[in-house]
């Protein structure tokens, strides 16, 4: 009876070891990064709307507060859209008869909202609050980026439980002044560690990660 | 065999129910602030306060501080009391809500001006230095000319701060030479003072 396996079986062998381990191996990193990436985190990916809403021209050029339009930021667990008539304060007046503000006044004579796509969408397992985070020296610009330079909005960050907890283990990293939390081109001081340190304890901000502090 | 095949079946539908496919946990059957809905004609899961009620801390019997008028005339003194924290909250509100047209210095040379609103009256126009208090807070409440009403921008007491602030902005661009000049010897003393970021 011949041999069953040739010497060339050996290498085979070899190979395909290497070849599931490797296979394994690279499955694994192509689901990491596709869970980091854009395409299941949307970072970087403006959604469509349904006005042509530019954060850049009414901050940046206009030098308009975030809190002109985003009221309830400063008391409530959401920042708050600005109804139709926040929109028609200005434009009832100004560009009222261009196309790209067309879908306004169309909401302001019929009464119905504009349907907005919604950019951070936390999952609803997640009770997120907005006015604590404010009044405890944490910037607009450290969850959102820095939205005055964006023509359309887009999330910047993945809004992962990891990334919520970096920042609840130390919020010394990210913590200001509180008179700068509206400022949307702070800059982090060199000292950050040691300035942060002080407004922590300044402000009586506690390291919160237990489960409910977030999912109730 | 069939038992060999079951465990092959239990063990597939364990990969894909691990692998989940399903975000039952993500989107919730509940709605969000602002969600839209079927449900409601008008397409929104927000409700309008039924007619004829009054919900929980919205009973506003205050004449002069929930409307700013007695009798239909604008009232000539503050509802609230004003301490230097209400001032320097009136001026943190009118930079925020007032400034984008009224201007810094309320003098109405704001930037949405520039872009082509009609410009506002100068706070220091007699007709305004002459006003009375109320009738700021009347025009934040319900609008005026061209001005939206910011009701539903600005807390009631806040329109109230920002009269004041009004008020002292009025008084920068007009103060007596007696207090213009104690202030500067003031600052003199204290060294501090001037315009902010400059003359050093």
């Amino acid at each position: 009876m011949a041999q069953l396996f040739r010497p060339s079986s050996n290498t085979i062998a070899k190979v395909s070891i290497a070849f599931v381990v490797l296979l394994a191996a690279s499955t694994l990193a192509v689901a990491y990064i596709m869970d980091r990436g854009p395409w299941i985190t949307d970072v970087r990916v403006a959604p469509e709307q349904p006005v042509y809403f530019s954060h850049k021209h009414h901050v940046k050029d206009d030098g308009i507060d975030c809190r002109y339009c985003h009221t309830g930021v400063e008391t409530s667990h959401f920042a708050g859209l600005p109804p139709t008539e926040t929109c028609m304060t200005c434009h009832s007046q100004i560009w009222s008869n261009a196309s790209v503000t067309q879908p306004i006044r169309d909401s302001w004579t019929s009464g119905k909202s504009i349907a907005w796509t919604r950019v951070h969408d936390l999952p609803d397992f997640v009770y997120f609050n907005h006015s604590i985070h404010i009044n405890k020296g944490i910037g607009c610009s450290t969850c959102h980026g820095q939205v005055q330079d964006m023509p359309w909005v887009y999330k910047v960050n993945t809004l992962y439980m990891n990334w919520c907890v970096n920042c609840h283990r130390n919020p010394a990293q990210f913590i200001r002044p509180k008179s700068e939390v509206f400022n949307m081109d702070y800059k982090y001081p060199s000292d950050q560690a040691q300035l942060g340190a002080q407004l922590v304890k300044e402000y009586h901000v506690q390291s919160l990660t237990d489960c409910t502090t977030c999912h109730r | 065999m069939f038992r060999r095949k079951s465990a092959w079946v239990v063990v597939l539908a364990g990969v894909l129910g691990a692998s989940a496919c399903r975000n039952d946990m993500h989107n919730q059957p509940r709605y969000k602030t602002f969600a839209a809905t079927d449900f409601f004609g008008d397409g929104r899961s927000e409700r309008p306060t039924i007619e004829d009620t009054v919900a929980r801390g919205q009973l506003h019997l205050d004449e002069a501080r929930y409307t700013g008028k007695v009798n239909g005339k604008d009232v000539d003194y503050f509802p609230i009391q004003i301490t230097k924290a209400d001032l320097e909250r009136g001026q943190e509100r009118f930079n925020i809500y007032c400034s984008p047209c009224h201007g810094r210095l309320g003098n109405g040379h704001g930037m949405i001006v520039g872009r082509g609103l009609r410009q506002p009256p100068n706070y220091t126009d007699p007709r305004l230095m002459d006003a009375p208090v109320g009738h700021f807070f009347d025009v934040m409440t319900n609008g005026y000319g061209a001005m939206y009403s910011y009701a539903s921008r600005v807390a009631n007491d806040d329109r109230w701060r920002i009269a004041a602030y009004i008020r002292a902005l009025q008084l920068s661009q007009n103060a007596p030479p007696d207090l213009a000049r104690q202030q500067q010897t003031r600052n003199l003393r204290t060294g501090q003072g001037g315009p902010a970021g400059g003359m050093k």
